[in-house]
């Protein structure tokens, strides 16, 4: 690996707009390291020939006054990309090119970035361990054969790997901050409405939100503020001044009140993780934070009110998938209805096939009241917690995960433990707030762990800022024995 | 609520996906579990709670209905799995 791709994106950002380093360099750099992906299989599609034309003409006629001039930029192929193939890990979109780009990706090209290529992920965001890719597992850098988690799970393994620079990825339940906490990374996803979900292929869109994976908080703060923007095409983005987290990030986070939920303490949680979520207690005291115990009582409400919620809009989002305009289309079946059902059965995999029936269930005629609008009167509840909670504190502490990464097929074939790794994540985006997971440990097999800060909406420059104090102290190493190169 | 194989059979059918006969046994069960696991959600009262209807707590904005593209025809049929030079091609709905 070269030295260039251990830094972080800030610095090379630095080392660009001071001329000590040209965009075709540092591309080709990348490039390189994406040629020894084959055992991560972090990539999906990589475009390094369009890359590093993007990068020569870059360096023909640089702009600087950019947030990301001339880095290259490998994304969750969620993401729909002008005329790149973008899959959403599915059979089903195997050759889909969009004809249009997705804001947030626009956005990134704006600030003069370009596109790296396209990343791994579970089928349709919907997974834990990035084991519901129909391109294929992907393996976490830190060990072989142990998932990055999911379902932004080759965003992770490629940042953490040193393939991209920096990535971006999609939070519906958690999966940028519990692939950011098994990959030891820096992962935010921000208050519902913030970054424009237009282009991003839909799995629940009441809860699916972008966001950016970064190796440091810095680095988080640089993309967060190239991705926000108002944007008409998406009815829930919200329209508000532009913030410029970057330059305005300060460790200073004396006197701010830090809740500390109960609930959170689950049973069967590692003594490892409580001996982190303590630690970070210290941590943010230590900084002048004040620590408050609190209490959020419907917690252990989420993970079942998501199993519900989240299933019906992919049912109904999903529907879209018929074999006609585009995507797979089964050549089997007399008319045209068996046509549809032989195409869903077989351009879907089995946890999107699971989830789209369960969701079709509580949809159903006879059931509605008695599952989807008992969901979203607990979702409410939820809600309600974190709206008290937030009145007497400025943000919340608790693990990201509990527990490390696993191996490969450890849970793949018990849907609840799977489901169970979202707990500390889920409620998060039940009450559409912002959460980063920021790397604050590792566990006896050096694996490591995460833990996650949580602001009210739009609080994201107090949430970043926390973790930039917290960052500091932590002083997180990790050392990769890079195995996947031998 | 208990799921059975006649419950998944007419669940696949209103979501348009053909299970195989061979994996109906595997997904109730899964399904039976997981519906256990969300009926948790009965041991709360909700009697008193409204709903959660937007989580922005503000109606969607709705935009004045224009037409702000077209003419690309070619390129939408471009991702079509079938087609002839100007349709979308489907098995036959009309005898």
């Amino acid at each position: 690996m070269s030295d260039i791709s251990k830094k972080s994106l800030t610095e090379i950002v630095k080392l660009i707009k001071k001329k000590e380093i040209k965009s075709e360099e540092l591309t080709k750099s990348y490039i390189k390291n994406i040629n020894s992906d084959k055992k991560l299989n972090s990539f999906i599609t990589t475009c390094s020939e369009e890359a590093l034309r993007k990068a020569k003409d870059f360096d023909k006629k640089p702009i600087f006054d950019t947030l990301l001039p001339g880095i290259p930029i490998a994304v969750k192929d969620l993401f729909c990309t002008r005329d790149v193939r973008t899959t959403a890990g599915s059979k089903m979109l195997e050759n889909f090119v969009p004809n249009y780009e997705s804001t947030i990706t626009n956005n990134l090209w704006n600030e003069g970035a370009f596109l790296l290529g396209k990343l791994n992920c579970d089928e349709y965001a919907m997974g834990s361990s990035n084991e519901t890719s129909y391109f294929g597992n992907v393996m976490n850098p830190i060990a072989e054969n142990t998932v990055p988690g999911g379902s932004s799970g080759g965003s992770a393994s490629a940042l953490a790997a040193g393939l991209t620079p920096t990535t971006i990825g999609t939070d519906t339940g958690g999966s940028i901050r519990q692939p950011a906490s098994f990959t030891g990374t820096v992962g935010l996803k921000p208050t519902y409405g913030l970054c424009s979900r237009w282009g991003i292929v839909a799995f629940a869109s009441s809860l699916d939100q972008a966001g950016p994976m970064t190796k440091t908080v810095s680095d988080c703060a640089l993309m967060l503020q190239a991705m926000v923007s108002f944007d008409k095409k998406d009815s829930t983005s919200i329209n508000k001044k532009k913030e410029n987290y970057s330059t305005s990030l300060t460790n200073n986070i004396k006197g701010l009140k830090i809740g500390i939920p109960k609930e959170y303490r689950v049973d069967g949680m590692s003594k490892e993780i409580d001996k982190l979520w303590e630690n970070g207690k210290k941590i943010l005291k230590d900084s002048g934070a004040e620590i408050i115990d609190i209490s959020l009582p419907n917690t252990k409400y989420a993970l079942p009110t998501y199993y519900i919620v989240a299933p019906a809009e992919a049912s109904s989002n999903l529907a879209r998938y018929d074999g006609v305009k585009y995507g797979f289309r089964s050549n089997k079946g007399n008319d045209l209805i068996e046509m549809y059902e032989n195409t869903r059965s077989e351009g879907f995999g089995d946890e999107v096939k699971r989830r789209i029936l369960i969701g079709t269930y509580v949809l159903s005629s006879g059931y509605y009241d008695a599952y989807y609008i008992k969901a979203q009167k607990v979702r409410q509840m939820i809600k309600n917690d974190f709206d008290q909670a937030f009145k007497n504190v400025d943000a919340i502490l608790t693990p990201s995960t509990p527990s490390s990464a696993f191996k490969i097929g450890e849970k793949k074939n018990d849907p609840i433990s799977m489901y169970l790794n979202d707990i500390f994540t889920v409620p998060i985006n039940l009450a559409g707030i912002p959460a980063i997971s920021i790397p604050a440990g590792s566990d006896i097999n050096n694996y490591p762990l995460g833990m996650q800060l949580i602001c009210k909406p739009l609080d994201e420059q107090k949430l970043l800022n926390i973790a930039y104090a917290a960052e500091k102290k932590i002083n997180f190493k990790q050392s990769l024995n890079r195995w996947w190169e031998k | 609520m208990s799921i059975d194989k006649d419950k998944i059979k007419h669940i696949s059918k209103l979501a348009r996906i053909l299970v195989d006969e061979k994996k109906i046994n595997g997904l109730t069960k899964d399904l039976s579990s997981i519906f256990k696991f969300i009926e948790q959600l009965n041991e709360l009262n909700t009697d008193k709670v409204e709903p959660l209807s937007s989580i922005l707590n503000k109606p969607l904005r709705s935009r004045k209905d224009e037409i702000n593209d077209g003419k690309i025809r070619d390129q939408i049929l471009k991702n079509s799995p079938q087609k002839n030079d100007k349709f979308f091609v489907v098995p036959k709905v009309i005898e």
